[in-house]
């Protein structure tokens, strides 16, 4: 892959990591990064070994997640914070990632976390069914 | 009283890898007021190293990522991909006003990658690009008064 284009895509991506909150979409990222939507789609995933909207689905419900943490946002308010405009594809995304229904995580204890920093935090926090069992403890997540 | 040996150690020189040592020397003196602190060409090797202003005993060396030392063709392909990835490791920063550097870093054409943001685990904190592609992170601490 050419380096003009490994920028383009990183790119795409940081975008999707800062704005997740707007409304982004595949097509539109493609053409900023000066490719069919097919092209970026085939070429994000050989780069980051995940699809653009895959990335930002993670990412909103990683934000999702953090709202959550606190108790006080609703799970329809954390839906809306972070960019996602259906509640049952919210819903049915977050549970796959982080193993319960965004319901549940609310309700569950979040006791203090370590000085995580957050490009770490994400990962730690980040559970796409590759993490080891020690990492899901180290982050608190019930196995 | 008897000291440890170890007990002085601090941390002297850190390492970023550059597509650009010129493009990044900008950044890190004109936006982010870092002190140069050595340049010095020898062929086609640069050390260029930078402080910043709270800690000017700490080198900040700026390394070119296509003559990484000891590194065969296929290494220094590899290590440019993943800085033009975006997934070379980051630096991370603390400053006392993260909002006030944020604006600052925005107005001189940074690339913002995250904004300024409350972390449950104590600190405010934004992120940017560097010119090659190395994400920067500045911390502030929330139990600051």
């Amino acid at each position: 892959m050419h380096r003009d284009d490994l920028v383009r895509l990183r790119r795409a991506r940081d975008r999707m990591d800062r704005d997740y909150a707007q409304p982004l979409d595949v097509p539109a990222l493609a053409a900023e990064a000066l490719m069919s939507p097919g092209h970026f789609h085939r070429m994000f995933r050989e780069a980051y070994d995940e699809t653009p909207y895959q990335h930002l689905m993670t990412r909103r419900i990683e934000r999702a997640a953090a709202l959550l943490r606190h108790g006080d946002v609703s799970v329809t308010d954390a839906c809306m914070a972070v960019g996602c405009t259906s509640l049952g594809s919210f819903s049915s995304r977050f549970t796959a990632l982080m193993g319960v229904t965004p319901s549940e995580y609310r309700a569950r204890a979040h006791g203090a976390a370590a000085v995580i920093p957050p490009c770490v935090g994400k990962l730690a926090d980040r559970p796409a069914g590759t993490r080891s069992g020690s990492e899901k403890r180290r982050a608190g997540v019930p196995a | 009283m008897t000291t440890s040996p170890t007990a002085s150690l601090a941390v002297r020189n850190c390492f970023l890898v550059v597509d650009d040592h010129d493009t990044a020397m900008a950044f890190y003196r004109d936006v982010l007021g870092f002190t140069v602190t050595q340049d010095v060409t020898n062929g086609d090797f640069r050390w260029l190293s930078l402080a910043t202003p709270t800690q000017p005993e700490l080198e900040i060396t700026l390394q070119s990522v296509g003559i990484y030392p000891g590194s065969s063709p296929a290494d220094r392909e590899a290590m440019d991909t993943l800085l033009a990835k975006g997934l070379m490791n980051p630096l991370i920063f603390q400053c006392d006003d993260v909002d006030a550097l944020f604006e600052h870093v925005v107005a001189a054409g940074g690339e913002v990658l995250q904004e300024p943001q409350d972390q449950f685990y104590g600190v405010r904190d934004c992120a940017f690009r560097d010119p090659a592609g190395n994400m920067l992170r500045f911390n502030q601490r929330l139990d600051q008064g």
